[in-house]
């Protein structure tokens, strides 16, 4: 038994040592470099510039009609696109995966077409499509209906935005748990709706999940095409977005921060439920 | 070209666990050297420290004359083979076996030449420009030793390198390592958990249970001479009796069996005694040390595996060429004998229990329990 | 098919199978008119309305001061952040998988910070501390930077908006790396680097690339941060987009129509090669 004791690691390890703790030093100091300069310092910018005023200003923003009204339409339009893209979303993603079908591969490119638009482009082609001159003004118009301009064409507009997102999650999910389960479940006697509600939707649950917290924040934070077919009537065409845009332009700055600021805490929150919905959906991955 | 390695006092821990603790042994140039041991019994961990993929938390390496303890990876011109062959899956076998030469800035055509070398040396000419998930997997640890050897170093590590691979083909590459050894001669190093594999190919067995050493030796000398405990309950397949020393026996219940080993008057021992080593008197024979019931014979070619229950409750396995089992069958009365038996303190670092964790080839007898 | 469902099928006077394929096939029609309705048709009124008068309405846009030059500037702007965010995307990904650090997990949720936030607020958060009134703005406009109102002001735009797109494509990636590969690599006298350039990085190249056109497609067509920051100066920072709302809003829907399909055009190729890149790449990979 030799009584040699903890050796003294001689120079050149040490050193290589140094020189791995370096460049991991050096690459996480650019990484949170560039981040700060990107994303942190501007958020905390923006809080800072909209609360610096005094607590004044921020009640003075919220008691403020347009305001009011601007936050309500784009939790309108954000609710019924969620619900929409969700449960569309669903479906397609179901017959995309489940069903073989000629074409299925065109469709399945389709789906991807709204990340490959210009939300400008969208809203341009909703006016082109429903407004004075396009191929269903008339239909419209004739029974009184209202659609660019109002808050149908933004709907449309921001539904057409979200579409991928649902689909695009749930997709990779039920391919992953395959049709044993459903199989299973139908030869003991459920019946197709039965199945979906027990069977595949609790499997699909995180996926389903995270696509709509992604579309949600996807819609409240839409503007390039809403800007197109709303038309900027203030008061009733405009969103939470819409606003700040008009706000900065009539050198409202004070209040245009404070709105800035609270779409910046909701999503914030959204972001928060992304993390969430994806850890859980990673969770039951490795499961 | 082929250097010894010496490993003194080497030790591993991480945070609290202590993975290895002072293991010491040498591997002569040119030799195989087995490191045998169950899962996490640090065999692993001892051989990348080896490689320098681990740094030891205390203890020195020596390949031939030079301390390499605190080098690095690069700097020790080792081959390495994994498990799970961790060939490069963007490159073709050839770039793959090149690799080491590349990195060392080998001028081409020297480098083509060693490739081709290689190549036929492990029979995968032809495959040369496939890639490797074209290849099956006994293919594949070819091309991975292929690639270790090519820079020729001066020592082959191979961590289980067929751990991953069907039984058929453990058998063919375990023998073809044999063939490949013999005519290349360098210095290896190989840890797996199957003991078939050391008592075939190795030259000496460093056998490692939880960390520590408890033999080193040849082949036959752990299997017939145990050191302790662990490696005689571990190493070929035993039957142990529980009971304490008596004169030169261990005294089980009522009855007694002479042993080797010569421990204090009284303690607490088992008595370890192979299979082979347990006789069947049938038919009526004297002798032996215990009547016994026989509960079940397997055949097994040309011998047969006997299970016997002792009056005492003890359950024996018993290996027995089917001409001594004339005129026996279930629930025949015989009396068994047992021809040798070795005997280790019941306290000793403990035998592997029930259905010990090793894995053994088809064909092959398992370790039996009291 | 059991009796028992037979007596249904003759009492109903339609198969048990007829029914299920109808389900199916209503499934299925739902979903193609979904996304007809939704998809094909408003790329339809753009083809049409842009090219009603054959190319004229494109030449006019171009004739717009400054319009040529909005789309040459955001097809360059787009190429840079696609850089840039391949670069830095790499980057994190790597920390993010290779490394553990306290904070970690929040580093992870700012990187996917732009995915939640407006992209208006983010031209307002980018103008509140690059401005050219804030401490920070004119402190970099007597260095001779100037960042909003300013081309450099869209890359950086660009490239907040479009952050985690290479991350999030090349983690998967680097986490399913085999790390002996890497050891066996340093066992043949590979140094870290070299081991990086000639193991790692040819893995996750496609996913760099993939990330990277997805950059590039989005930026293409991103308006709420830029519209903010940039100013909106024909010839200087007038981006395509941008343009696109001032011909709407000027009431010369074809010419906004003309650019928006060339626009959409150059993404939609885009689109399809990464798809294609990324299907070449996971089939090689099983």
């Amino acid at each position: 038994m030799s009584d040699i004791a903890v050796p003294v690691a001689p120079r050149d390890a040490a050193l290589r040592r140094r020189r791995r703790r370096l460049v991991r030093a050096g690459l996480l100091a650019a990484c949170l470099t560039y981040l700060a300069l990107l994303l942190v310092a501007p958020l905390i910018g923006v809080a800072w510039t909209a609360l610096e005023p005094g607590w004044g200003v921020v009640r003075g923003t919220f008691s403020h009609p347009d305001v009011l009204h601007a936050f309500y339409l784009t939790a309108i339009i954000t609710a019924i696109t969620v619900v929409v893209t969700g449960f569309f979303g669903v479906v397609v993603a179901w017959v995309l995966v489940r069903q073989r079908f000629l074409g299925r591969g065109l469709l399945n490119a389709l789906v991807d077409t709204p990340f490959a638009l210009s939300p400008v482009t969208v809203g341009l082609a909703c006016v082109l499509l429903f407004g004075r001159g396009g191929w269903f003004h008339e239909f419209f118009a004739a029974r009184g209906i209202q659609i660019v301009f109002a808050l149908p064409s933004m709907v449309l507009v921001t539904i057409f935005i979200a579409i991928p997102f649902v689909i695009r999650e749930v997709q990779p999910v039920l391919e992953e748990i395959g049709t044993e389960e459903e199989d299973a479940s139908r030869t003991l006697g459920a019946s197709v709706t039965q199945t979906f509600f027990r069977v595949t939707l609790p499997n699909i649950r995180w996926g389903l999940l995270y696509g709509v917290a992604l579309s949600t924040a996807r819609s409240m934070g839409e503007i390039g095409a809403v800007f197109i077919v709303s038309g900027l009537i203030m008061g009733r065409t405009e969103t939470a977005p819409l606003y700040i845009w008009r706000a900065l332009e009539e050198r409202q700055t004070a209040s245009a921060y404070v709105v800035a600021l609270t779409l910046a805490a909701v999503s914030i929150v959204i972001l928060a439920a992304i993390e969430w919905f994806k850890h859980k959906r990673i969770r039951e991955d490795e499961a | 070209m082929s250097e010894p390695i010496r490993v003194e006092d080497l030790t591993k821990r991480f945070g609290d666990f202590e993975a290895v603790r002072d293991v010491t042994f040498t591997a002569e140039a040119g030799s195989i050297t087995g490191l045998l041991g169950p899962s996490g019994s640090g065999k692993s961990t001892v051989l990348r420290m080896i490689a320098g993929l681990e740094t030891p938390t205390a203890g020195r390496i020596w390949m031939g004359e030079e301390e390499h303890t605190h080098k690095s990876v690069q700097e020790r011109r080792v081959g390495f083979v994994f498990q799970h062959y961790a060939l490069f899956r963007h490159m073709t076998v050839e770039q793959n076996v090149a690799f080491g030469l590349v990195v060392r800035k080998m001028p081409k055509p020297e480098q083509l030449g060693r490739v081709d070398e290689l190549l036929e040396l492990v029979q995968l000419g032809p495959f040369r420009d496939r890639y490797p998930d074209q290849l099956s997997g006994g293919q594949r640890q070819r091309v991975a030793l292929a690639r270790a050897l090519a820079p020729r170093p001066g020592v082959l590590l191979l961590d289980e390198p067929f751990g991953a691979l069907d039984a058929r083909v453990r058998q063919e590459l375990r023998r073809w390592l044999d063939e490949l050894h013999r005519e290349i001669g360098v210095t290896s190093l190989l840890v797996t958990h199957d003991q078939d594999e050391v008592l075939e190919l190795a030259n000496k067995v460093v056998v490692m249970h939880e960390g520590r050493v408890e033999q080193v030796g040849t082949p036959n000398e752990i299997y017939n001479e145990p050191a302790t405990a662990f490696v005689a309950g571990f190493v070929g397949s035993a039957n142990i009796l529980h009971g304490h020393m008596v004169g030169g026996h261990v005294q089980f219940g009522e009855h007694r069996v002479a042993v080797s080993d010569r421990l204090e008057e009284g303690t607490a021992a088992r008595a370890y005694v192979r299979p082979h080593d347990v006789l069947v008197l049938a038919n009526g024979r004297e002798g032996g040390i215990a009547e016994a019931t026989v509960e079940r014979i397997t055949m097994l070619g040309w011998l047969s595996r006997v299970t016997l229950q002792l009056d005492g409750g003890e359950v024996l396995t018993a290996e027995v060429p089917n001409d001594e089992l004339e005129g026996v069958n279930l629930g025949s009365r015989v009396r068994v004998e047992m021809r040798r038996a070795r005997a280790f303190r019941a306290s000793d670092a403990a035998a592997p229990a029930e259905g010990m964790g090793q894995e053994r080839a088809a064909g092959d007898l398992p370790a039996v329990t009291e | 098919m059991a009796s028992a469902a037979e007596t249904v099928e003759r009492r109903r006077g339609i198969s048990y199978r007829t029914i299920a394929r109808l389900r199916h096939g209503s499934l299925r029609g739902i979903a193609i008119l979904y996304l007809a309705l939704m998809i094909a048709l408003p790329i339809a009124a753009l083809i049409d309305k842009g090219f009603e008068r054959g190319l004229t309405s494109l030449r006019e846009a171009f004739a717009y001061p400054g319009g040529k030059e909005a789309i040459i500037l955001t097809l360059q702007m787009s190429a840079l952040a696609a850089t840039v965010n391949a670069l830095f995307g790499t980057m994190l990904a790597y920390a993010l998988v290779r490394y553990r650090f306290r904070g970690r997990q929040l580093l992870s949720a700012i990187v996917d910070l732009p995915l939640a936030i407006p992209t208006l607020v983010t031209g307002v958060m980018l103008g509140v501390l690059y401005g050219p009134n804030t401490v920070l703005g004119k402190a970099l406009a007597s260095a001779g930077i100037k960042v909003v109102f300013a081309k450099l002001g869209i890359l950086v735009a660009l490239c907040v908006v479009t952050l985690p797109f290479v991350v999030r494509a090349v983690q998967p990636v680097l986490l399913e790396l085999d790390p002996a590969e890497e050891e066996a690599a340093q066992t043949l006298g590979a140094s870290g680097w070299t081991t990086f350039r000639k193991i790692v990085l040819p893995a996750i190249r496609p996913a760099i690339a993939a990330g990277a056109l997805l950059v590039f497609a989005r930026s293409l067509g991103e308006f709420g941060s830029v519209v903010l920051v940039s100013g909106n100066m024909p010839f200087k920072t007038l981006t395509a987009p941008v343009l696109i709302t001032q011909l709407a809003s000027q009431f010369k829907p074809d010419q906004a129509a003309a650019v928006a399909a060339v626009l959409f055009g150059i993404s939609f190729m885009v689109v399809l090669v990464t798809t294609r890149l990324v299907r070449t790449q996971k089939g090689r990979e099983s």
